[in-house]
């Protein structure tokens, strides 16, 4: 005899196997900023609390890290930086930006990229988040990163893969900032998917001393999003 | 020599469409142009792993244990495993969590609805997977809020995730939802997935996972994007 009561009668949720299969996207909502974006997640290479929004609750409710230490970075650091705008031509400030790319040998921290003959960099993960501040804007602070392979035996041009999140945004919208002065541009195989006349939505211009990359999600110049 | 590619599935039926109008913020925030269907390449298909200290920060698996009293409001038990389309674990994988507390008041200072904040309690934490992809945390069951949405428009409980997984192509933030609750199927944003794929955001009460004299337990399994079984490309030996 026993004393435990099995569960309730089967129903249709998470655990039913009728239902297995991807997990559905939903909106990362409004208030993410004391979840989600750490002091130091927008600064790849340095030790600065660049990417977080600490005003937007108070401080003894700060459980996020720290602007980790960073090691020694090969290659050029850069600023990239930009504003999200909707359709209205508003500057989005509740988005949340995260970036991926290789260090400047071309290379990904991912045991997913196991070209041992290039170097990595101890200090050099290649992931970075940003909270975008009260006027849409958000910065990164990071290596131009090197080329990478591209299918077949074709090389991509430099570049940094972007997951644009937000309020309204109800699945993550992917983009990627390629280099003005890059001349492999001409020849990337991503960017020769993209119709020849929304291809500059892609590319980040060098203004003063930062690349600026403004991601418009809708409208005149609507940033190219991609399927991936 | 490039390396081999093993693309990672499609999404599939069961995610939303960006433009959901009954969640108006979707209107101005979606794209209109069709999205360009790129094919997987080593930026797609690697990610960060193992380094989620350096990133993040290290696991906070109890956000009933933040402060120097306890929180108010039901303390659970979440637990369950993060898995790709196979079937197969995703070990070692970092999932971080927020949501508001019992009253379903967030810590955020732009959420000023009169519901009582809770000194003892923050609502974010983090949890790294085990080999087997197991996860588990405890904190308190999140309250309902309304938000502007429409008239008497109210969200049903629910916990934020976001998780990275093995790649850039598996990112995902979702939300988890409680069985039961009558919310669930008059909210615009779970209702942009499309039923029965709905449900698969519905966590399930467990009474095994339930902690007698303690805590009630809850499973939430999380199913990220699956790797193919052949190579997308041939790798060229030159």
């Amino acid at each position: 005899m026993t004393t435990e009561l099995a569960n309730p009668a089967p129903r249709q949720d998470n655990q039913d196997p009728a239902l297995f299969g991807q997990t559905p996207s939903q909106t990362v909502g409004p208030f993410f900023h004391y979840g989600l974006p750490w002091k130091g997640g927008a600064d790849l290479v340095g030790q600065s609390d660049m990417g977080a929004r600490p005003e937007l609750f108070p401080e003894e409710h700060y459980v996020l890290n720290l602007s980790p230490p960073r090691g020694a970075v090969a290659g050029k650091t850069i600023a990239v930086e930009g504003v999200v705008y909707d359709a209205e031509g508003k500057p989005v400030p509740d988005a949340m930006i995260e970036i991926w790319q290789a260090n400047a040998a071309g290379r990904y921290a991912s045991p997913d990229d196991d070209r041992s003959n290039l170097p990595l960099d101890e200090g050099f993960i290649g992931f970075g988040r940003a909270a975008t501040d009260e006027n849409g804007l958000y910065r990164f602070k990071t290596v131009r990163p090197g080329s990478v392979p591209g299918p077949g035996n074709s090389a991509q041009a430099p570049h940094i893969a972007v997951s644009v999140f937000g309020r309204g945004v109800i699945k993550r919208l992917v983009t990627r900032i390629y280099f003005e002065d890059a001349v492999e541009n001409a020849s990337d195989p991503i960017l020769a998917l993209v119709p020849a006349e929304r291809r500059d939505t892609l590319v980040a211009r060098k203004i003063d001393d930062a690349w600026r990359f403004d991601i418009v999600l809708q409208g005149a110049r609507e940033t190219v999003f991609f399927d991936v | 020599m490039s390396p081999l590619i093993l693309p990672y599935a499609r999404e599939d039926a069961s995610q939303p469409p960006s433009l959901h109008p009954g969640y108006a913020s979707t209107v101005a925030r979606s794209p209109r142009q069709p999205l360009v269907k790129i094919p997987h390449t080593l930026t797609e298909t690697t990610g960060p792993a193992g380094c989620w200290e350096n990133l993040m920060g290290g696991a906070l698996a109890d956000l009933t244990a933040q402060h120097a009293g306890t929180p108010q409001g039901q303390r659970i038990i979440v637990s369950g495993r993060v898995l790709d389309e196979q079937g197969r674990p995703v070990p070692n994988t970092v999932m971080e969590i927020w949501q508001a507390n019992a009253a379903g008041r967030y810590i955020h200072k732009k959420d000023q609805w009169a519901a009582p904040l809770d000194p003892n309690f923050t609502g974010a934490g983090r949890v790294v997977t085990d080999a087997e992809g197991r996860y588990r945390y405890v904190t308190v069951r999140p309250g309902a809020y309304p938000w502007g949405n429409h008239h008497n428009a109210w969200r049903p409980s629910h916990i934020h995730l976001s998780l990275l997984g093995p790649a850039f192509a598996t990112r995902l933030i979702t939300q988890m939802y409680f069985p039961d609750d009558p919310l669930i199927e008059i909210d615009p944003i779970a209702n942009a997935v499309p039923m029965p794929y709905r449900q698969r955001m519905v966590s399930r009460f467990d009474i095994g996972t339930t902690q007698a004299n303690w805590a009630l337990g809850y499973l939430f399994d999380v199913v990220l994007r699956g790797r193919e079984a052949t190579p997308f490309e041939d790798d060229h030996d030159d």
